[in-house]
């Protein structure tokens, strides 16, 4: 029967102890996998917007699934209620888990009270990726901007999160900035917390 | 200073993927580097045909008077070749790590069809900084 085998092999996955610490995978195989990714989405969209929305849903599942994992495993089941906590546990717990060291920085938006800009030199996802040019401003970070957006959004935070290059001085190539803008409500919480 | 004068990728059936030129010497227009590198690509696959000895994985080296050509077949057939200098040293090793770069920035590029001529920045200004390095480092011997 083929349930009655599946269910021996779940059993053994049970069976396993959790495992304790990181684990980290092979950059190659992740590579790969992501390549295949936006490939795969690549011919179901006729658009490049389109073709963002999907690898931002797709991070989206991921952030939400991070989140759940990290408060149990790093902060011992709490998680963040305020804005700054939060994005502090999205620049370093989840950076390093994910990409193994802290974001390059975090930053205020300078315009906007709402905003927030996260920037890596180099964004793990693009490491390998050259853009074409007639893509333009396309970025693949933005499933990195979805497993933001999905961490903000499970712990209550909803934000409209977007990945973009930003030229830098001196750099050969343009930094990836994710930029984060929390919906009305989180900020007129924040606001009432004081 | 020893040096490169061109370096060719060929993917497996024999269409010229890559092309670029170092120096001035030597230099083809694109016809040319076409006509070159589907040449190869044959050349290699007879001598592999006519070579004596089994086993034979085609031409490694080619020695003329005026230049050396070293190439090196991956697994899957693609082919890469430089033309340099006589005499110039540690080609096969250059030639490793432009495979090297190939698989990383090519191949790990979703927006990298298979066959298809490589137009990838990252790929570019990798090889640039390798093919300097080696510069450099002959230089410094």
């Amino acid at each position: 029967m083929i349930g009655a085998g599946k269910m021996k092999q779940y059993g053994n996955v049970l069976e396993k102890p959790l495992s304790k610490g990181r684990h980290e995978v092979s950059l190659s195989a992740f590579a790969f996998l992501f390549s295949e990714l936006v490939q795969y989405n690549q011919t179901q969209v006729d658009n490049i917007a389109e073709l963002e929305r999907r690898l931002e849903d797709a991070g989206y599942a991921v952030g939400a699934r991070v989140l759940e994992l990290l408060c149990h495993r790093e902060k011992g089941n709490r998680r963040e209620t305020r804005l700054l906590g939060i994005l502090s546990f999205v620049h370093s717990t989840v950076w390093k888990v994910l990409f193994g060291k802290v974001a390059d920085s975090l930053e205020k938006g300078t315009e906007h009270e709402d905003e927030y800009m996260i920037s890596e030199k180099e964004l793990l996802v693009n490491r390998f990726i050259s853009i074409p040019k007639d893509m333009g401003t396309f970025n693949c970070g933005a499933f990195v901007a979805g497993i933001v957006r999905g961490v903000l959004d499970s712990a209550g935070f909803p934000a409209v999160v977007t990945a973009h290059f930003v030229p830098m001085e001196g750099l050969q190539r343009p930094r990836t900035t994710i930029l984060i803008k929390f919906a009305e409500e989180v900020i007129k919480r924040e606001a009432r917390l004081g | 200073m020893a040096s490169i004068y061109s370096l060719f990728i060929i993917s497996k059936s024999g269409g010229l993927i890559f092309y670029k030129d170092y120096g001035s010497s030597g230099r083809m227009d694109t016809n040319d580097s076409l006509r070159l590198a589907s040449l190869w690509h044959s050349m290699h696959a007879i001598s592999q045909q006519l070579s004596p000895t089994t086993g034979c994985t085609g031409i490694e080296l080619l020695q003329a008077d005026t230049f050396d050509l070293h190439c090196f077949q991956s697994l899957t057939g693609t082919k890469f070749f430089v033309v340099c200098e006589p005499g110039a040293q540690h080609m096969e090793s250059l030639l490793k790590v432009i495979y090297e770069l190939y698989t990383d920035y090519v191949l790990k590029n979703p927006f990298y069809e298979m066959e298809m001529p490589i137009r990838c920045e990252l790929f570019d200004l990798n090889l640039s900084q390798a093919i300097q390095k080696d510069r450099v480092a002959l230089l410094g011997r």
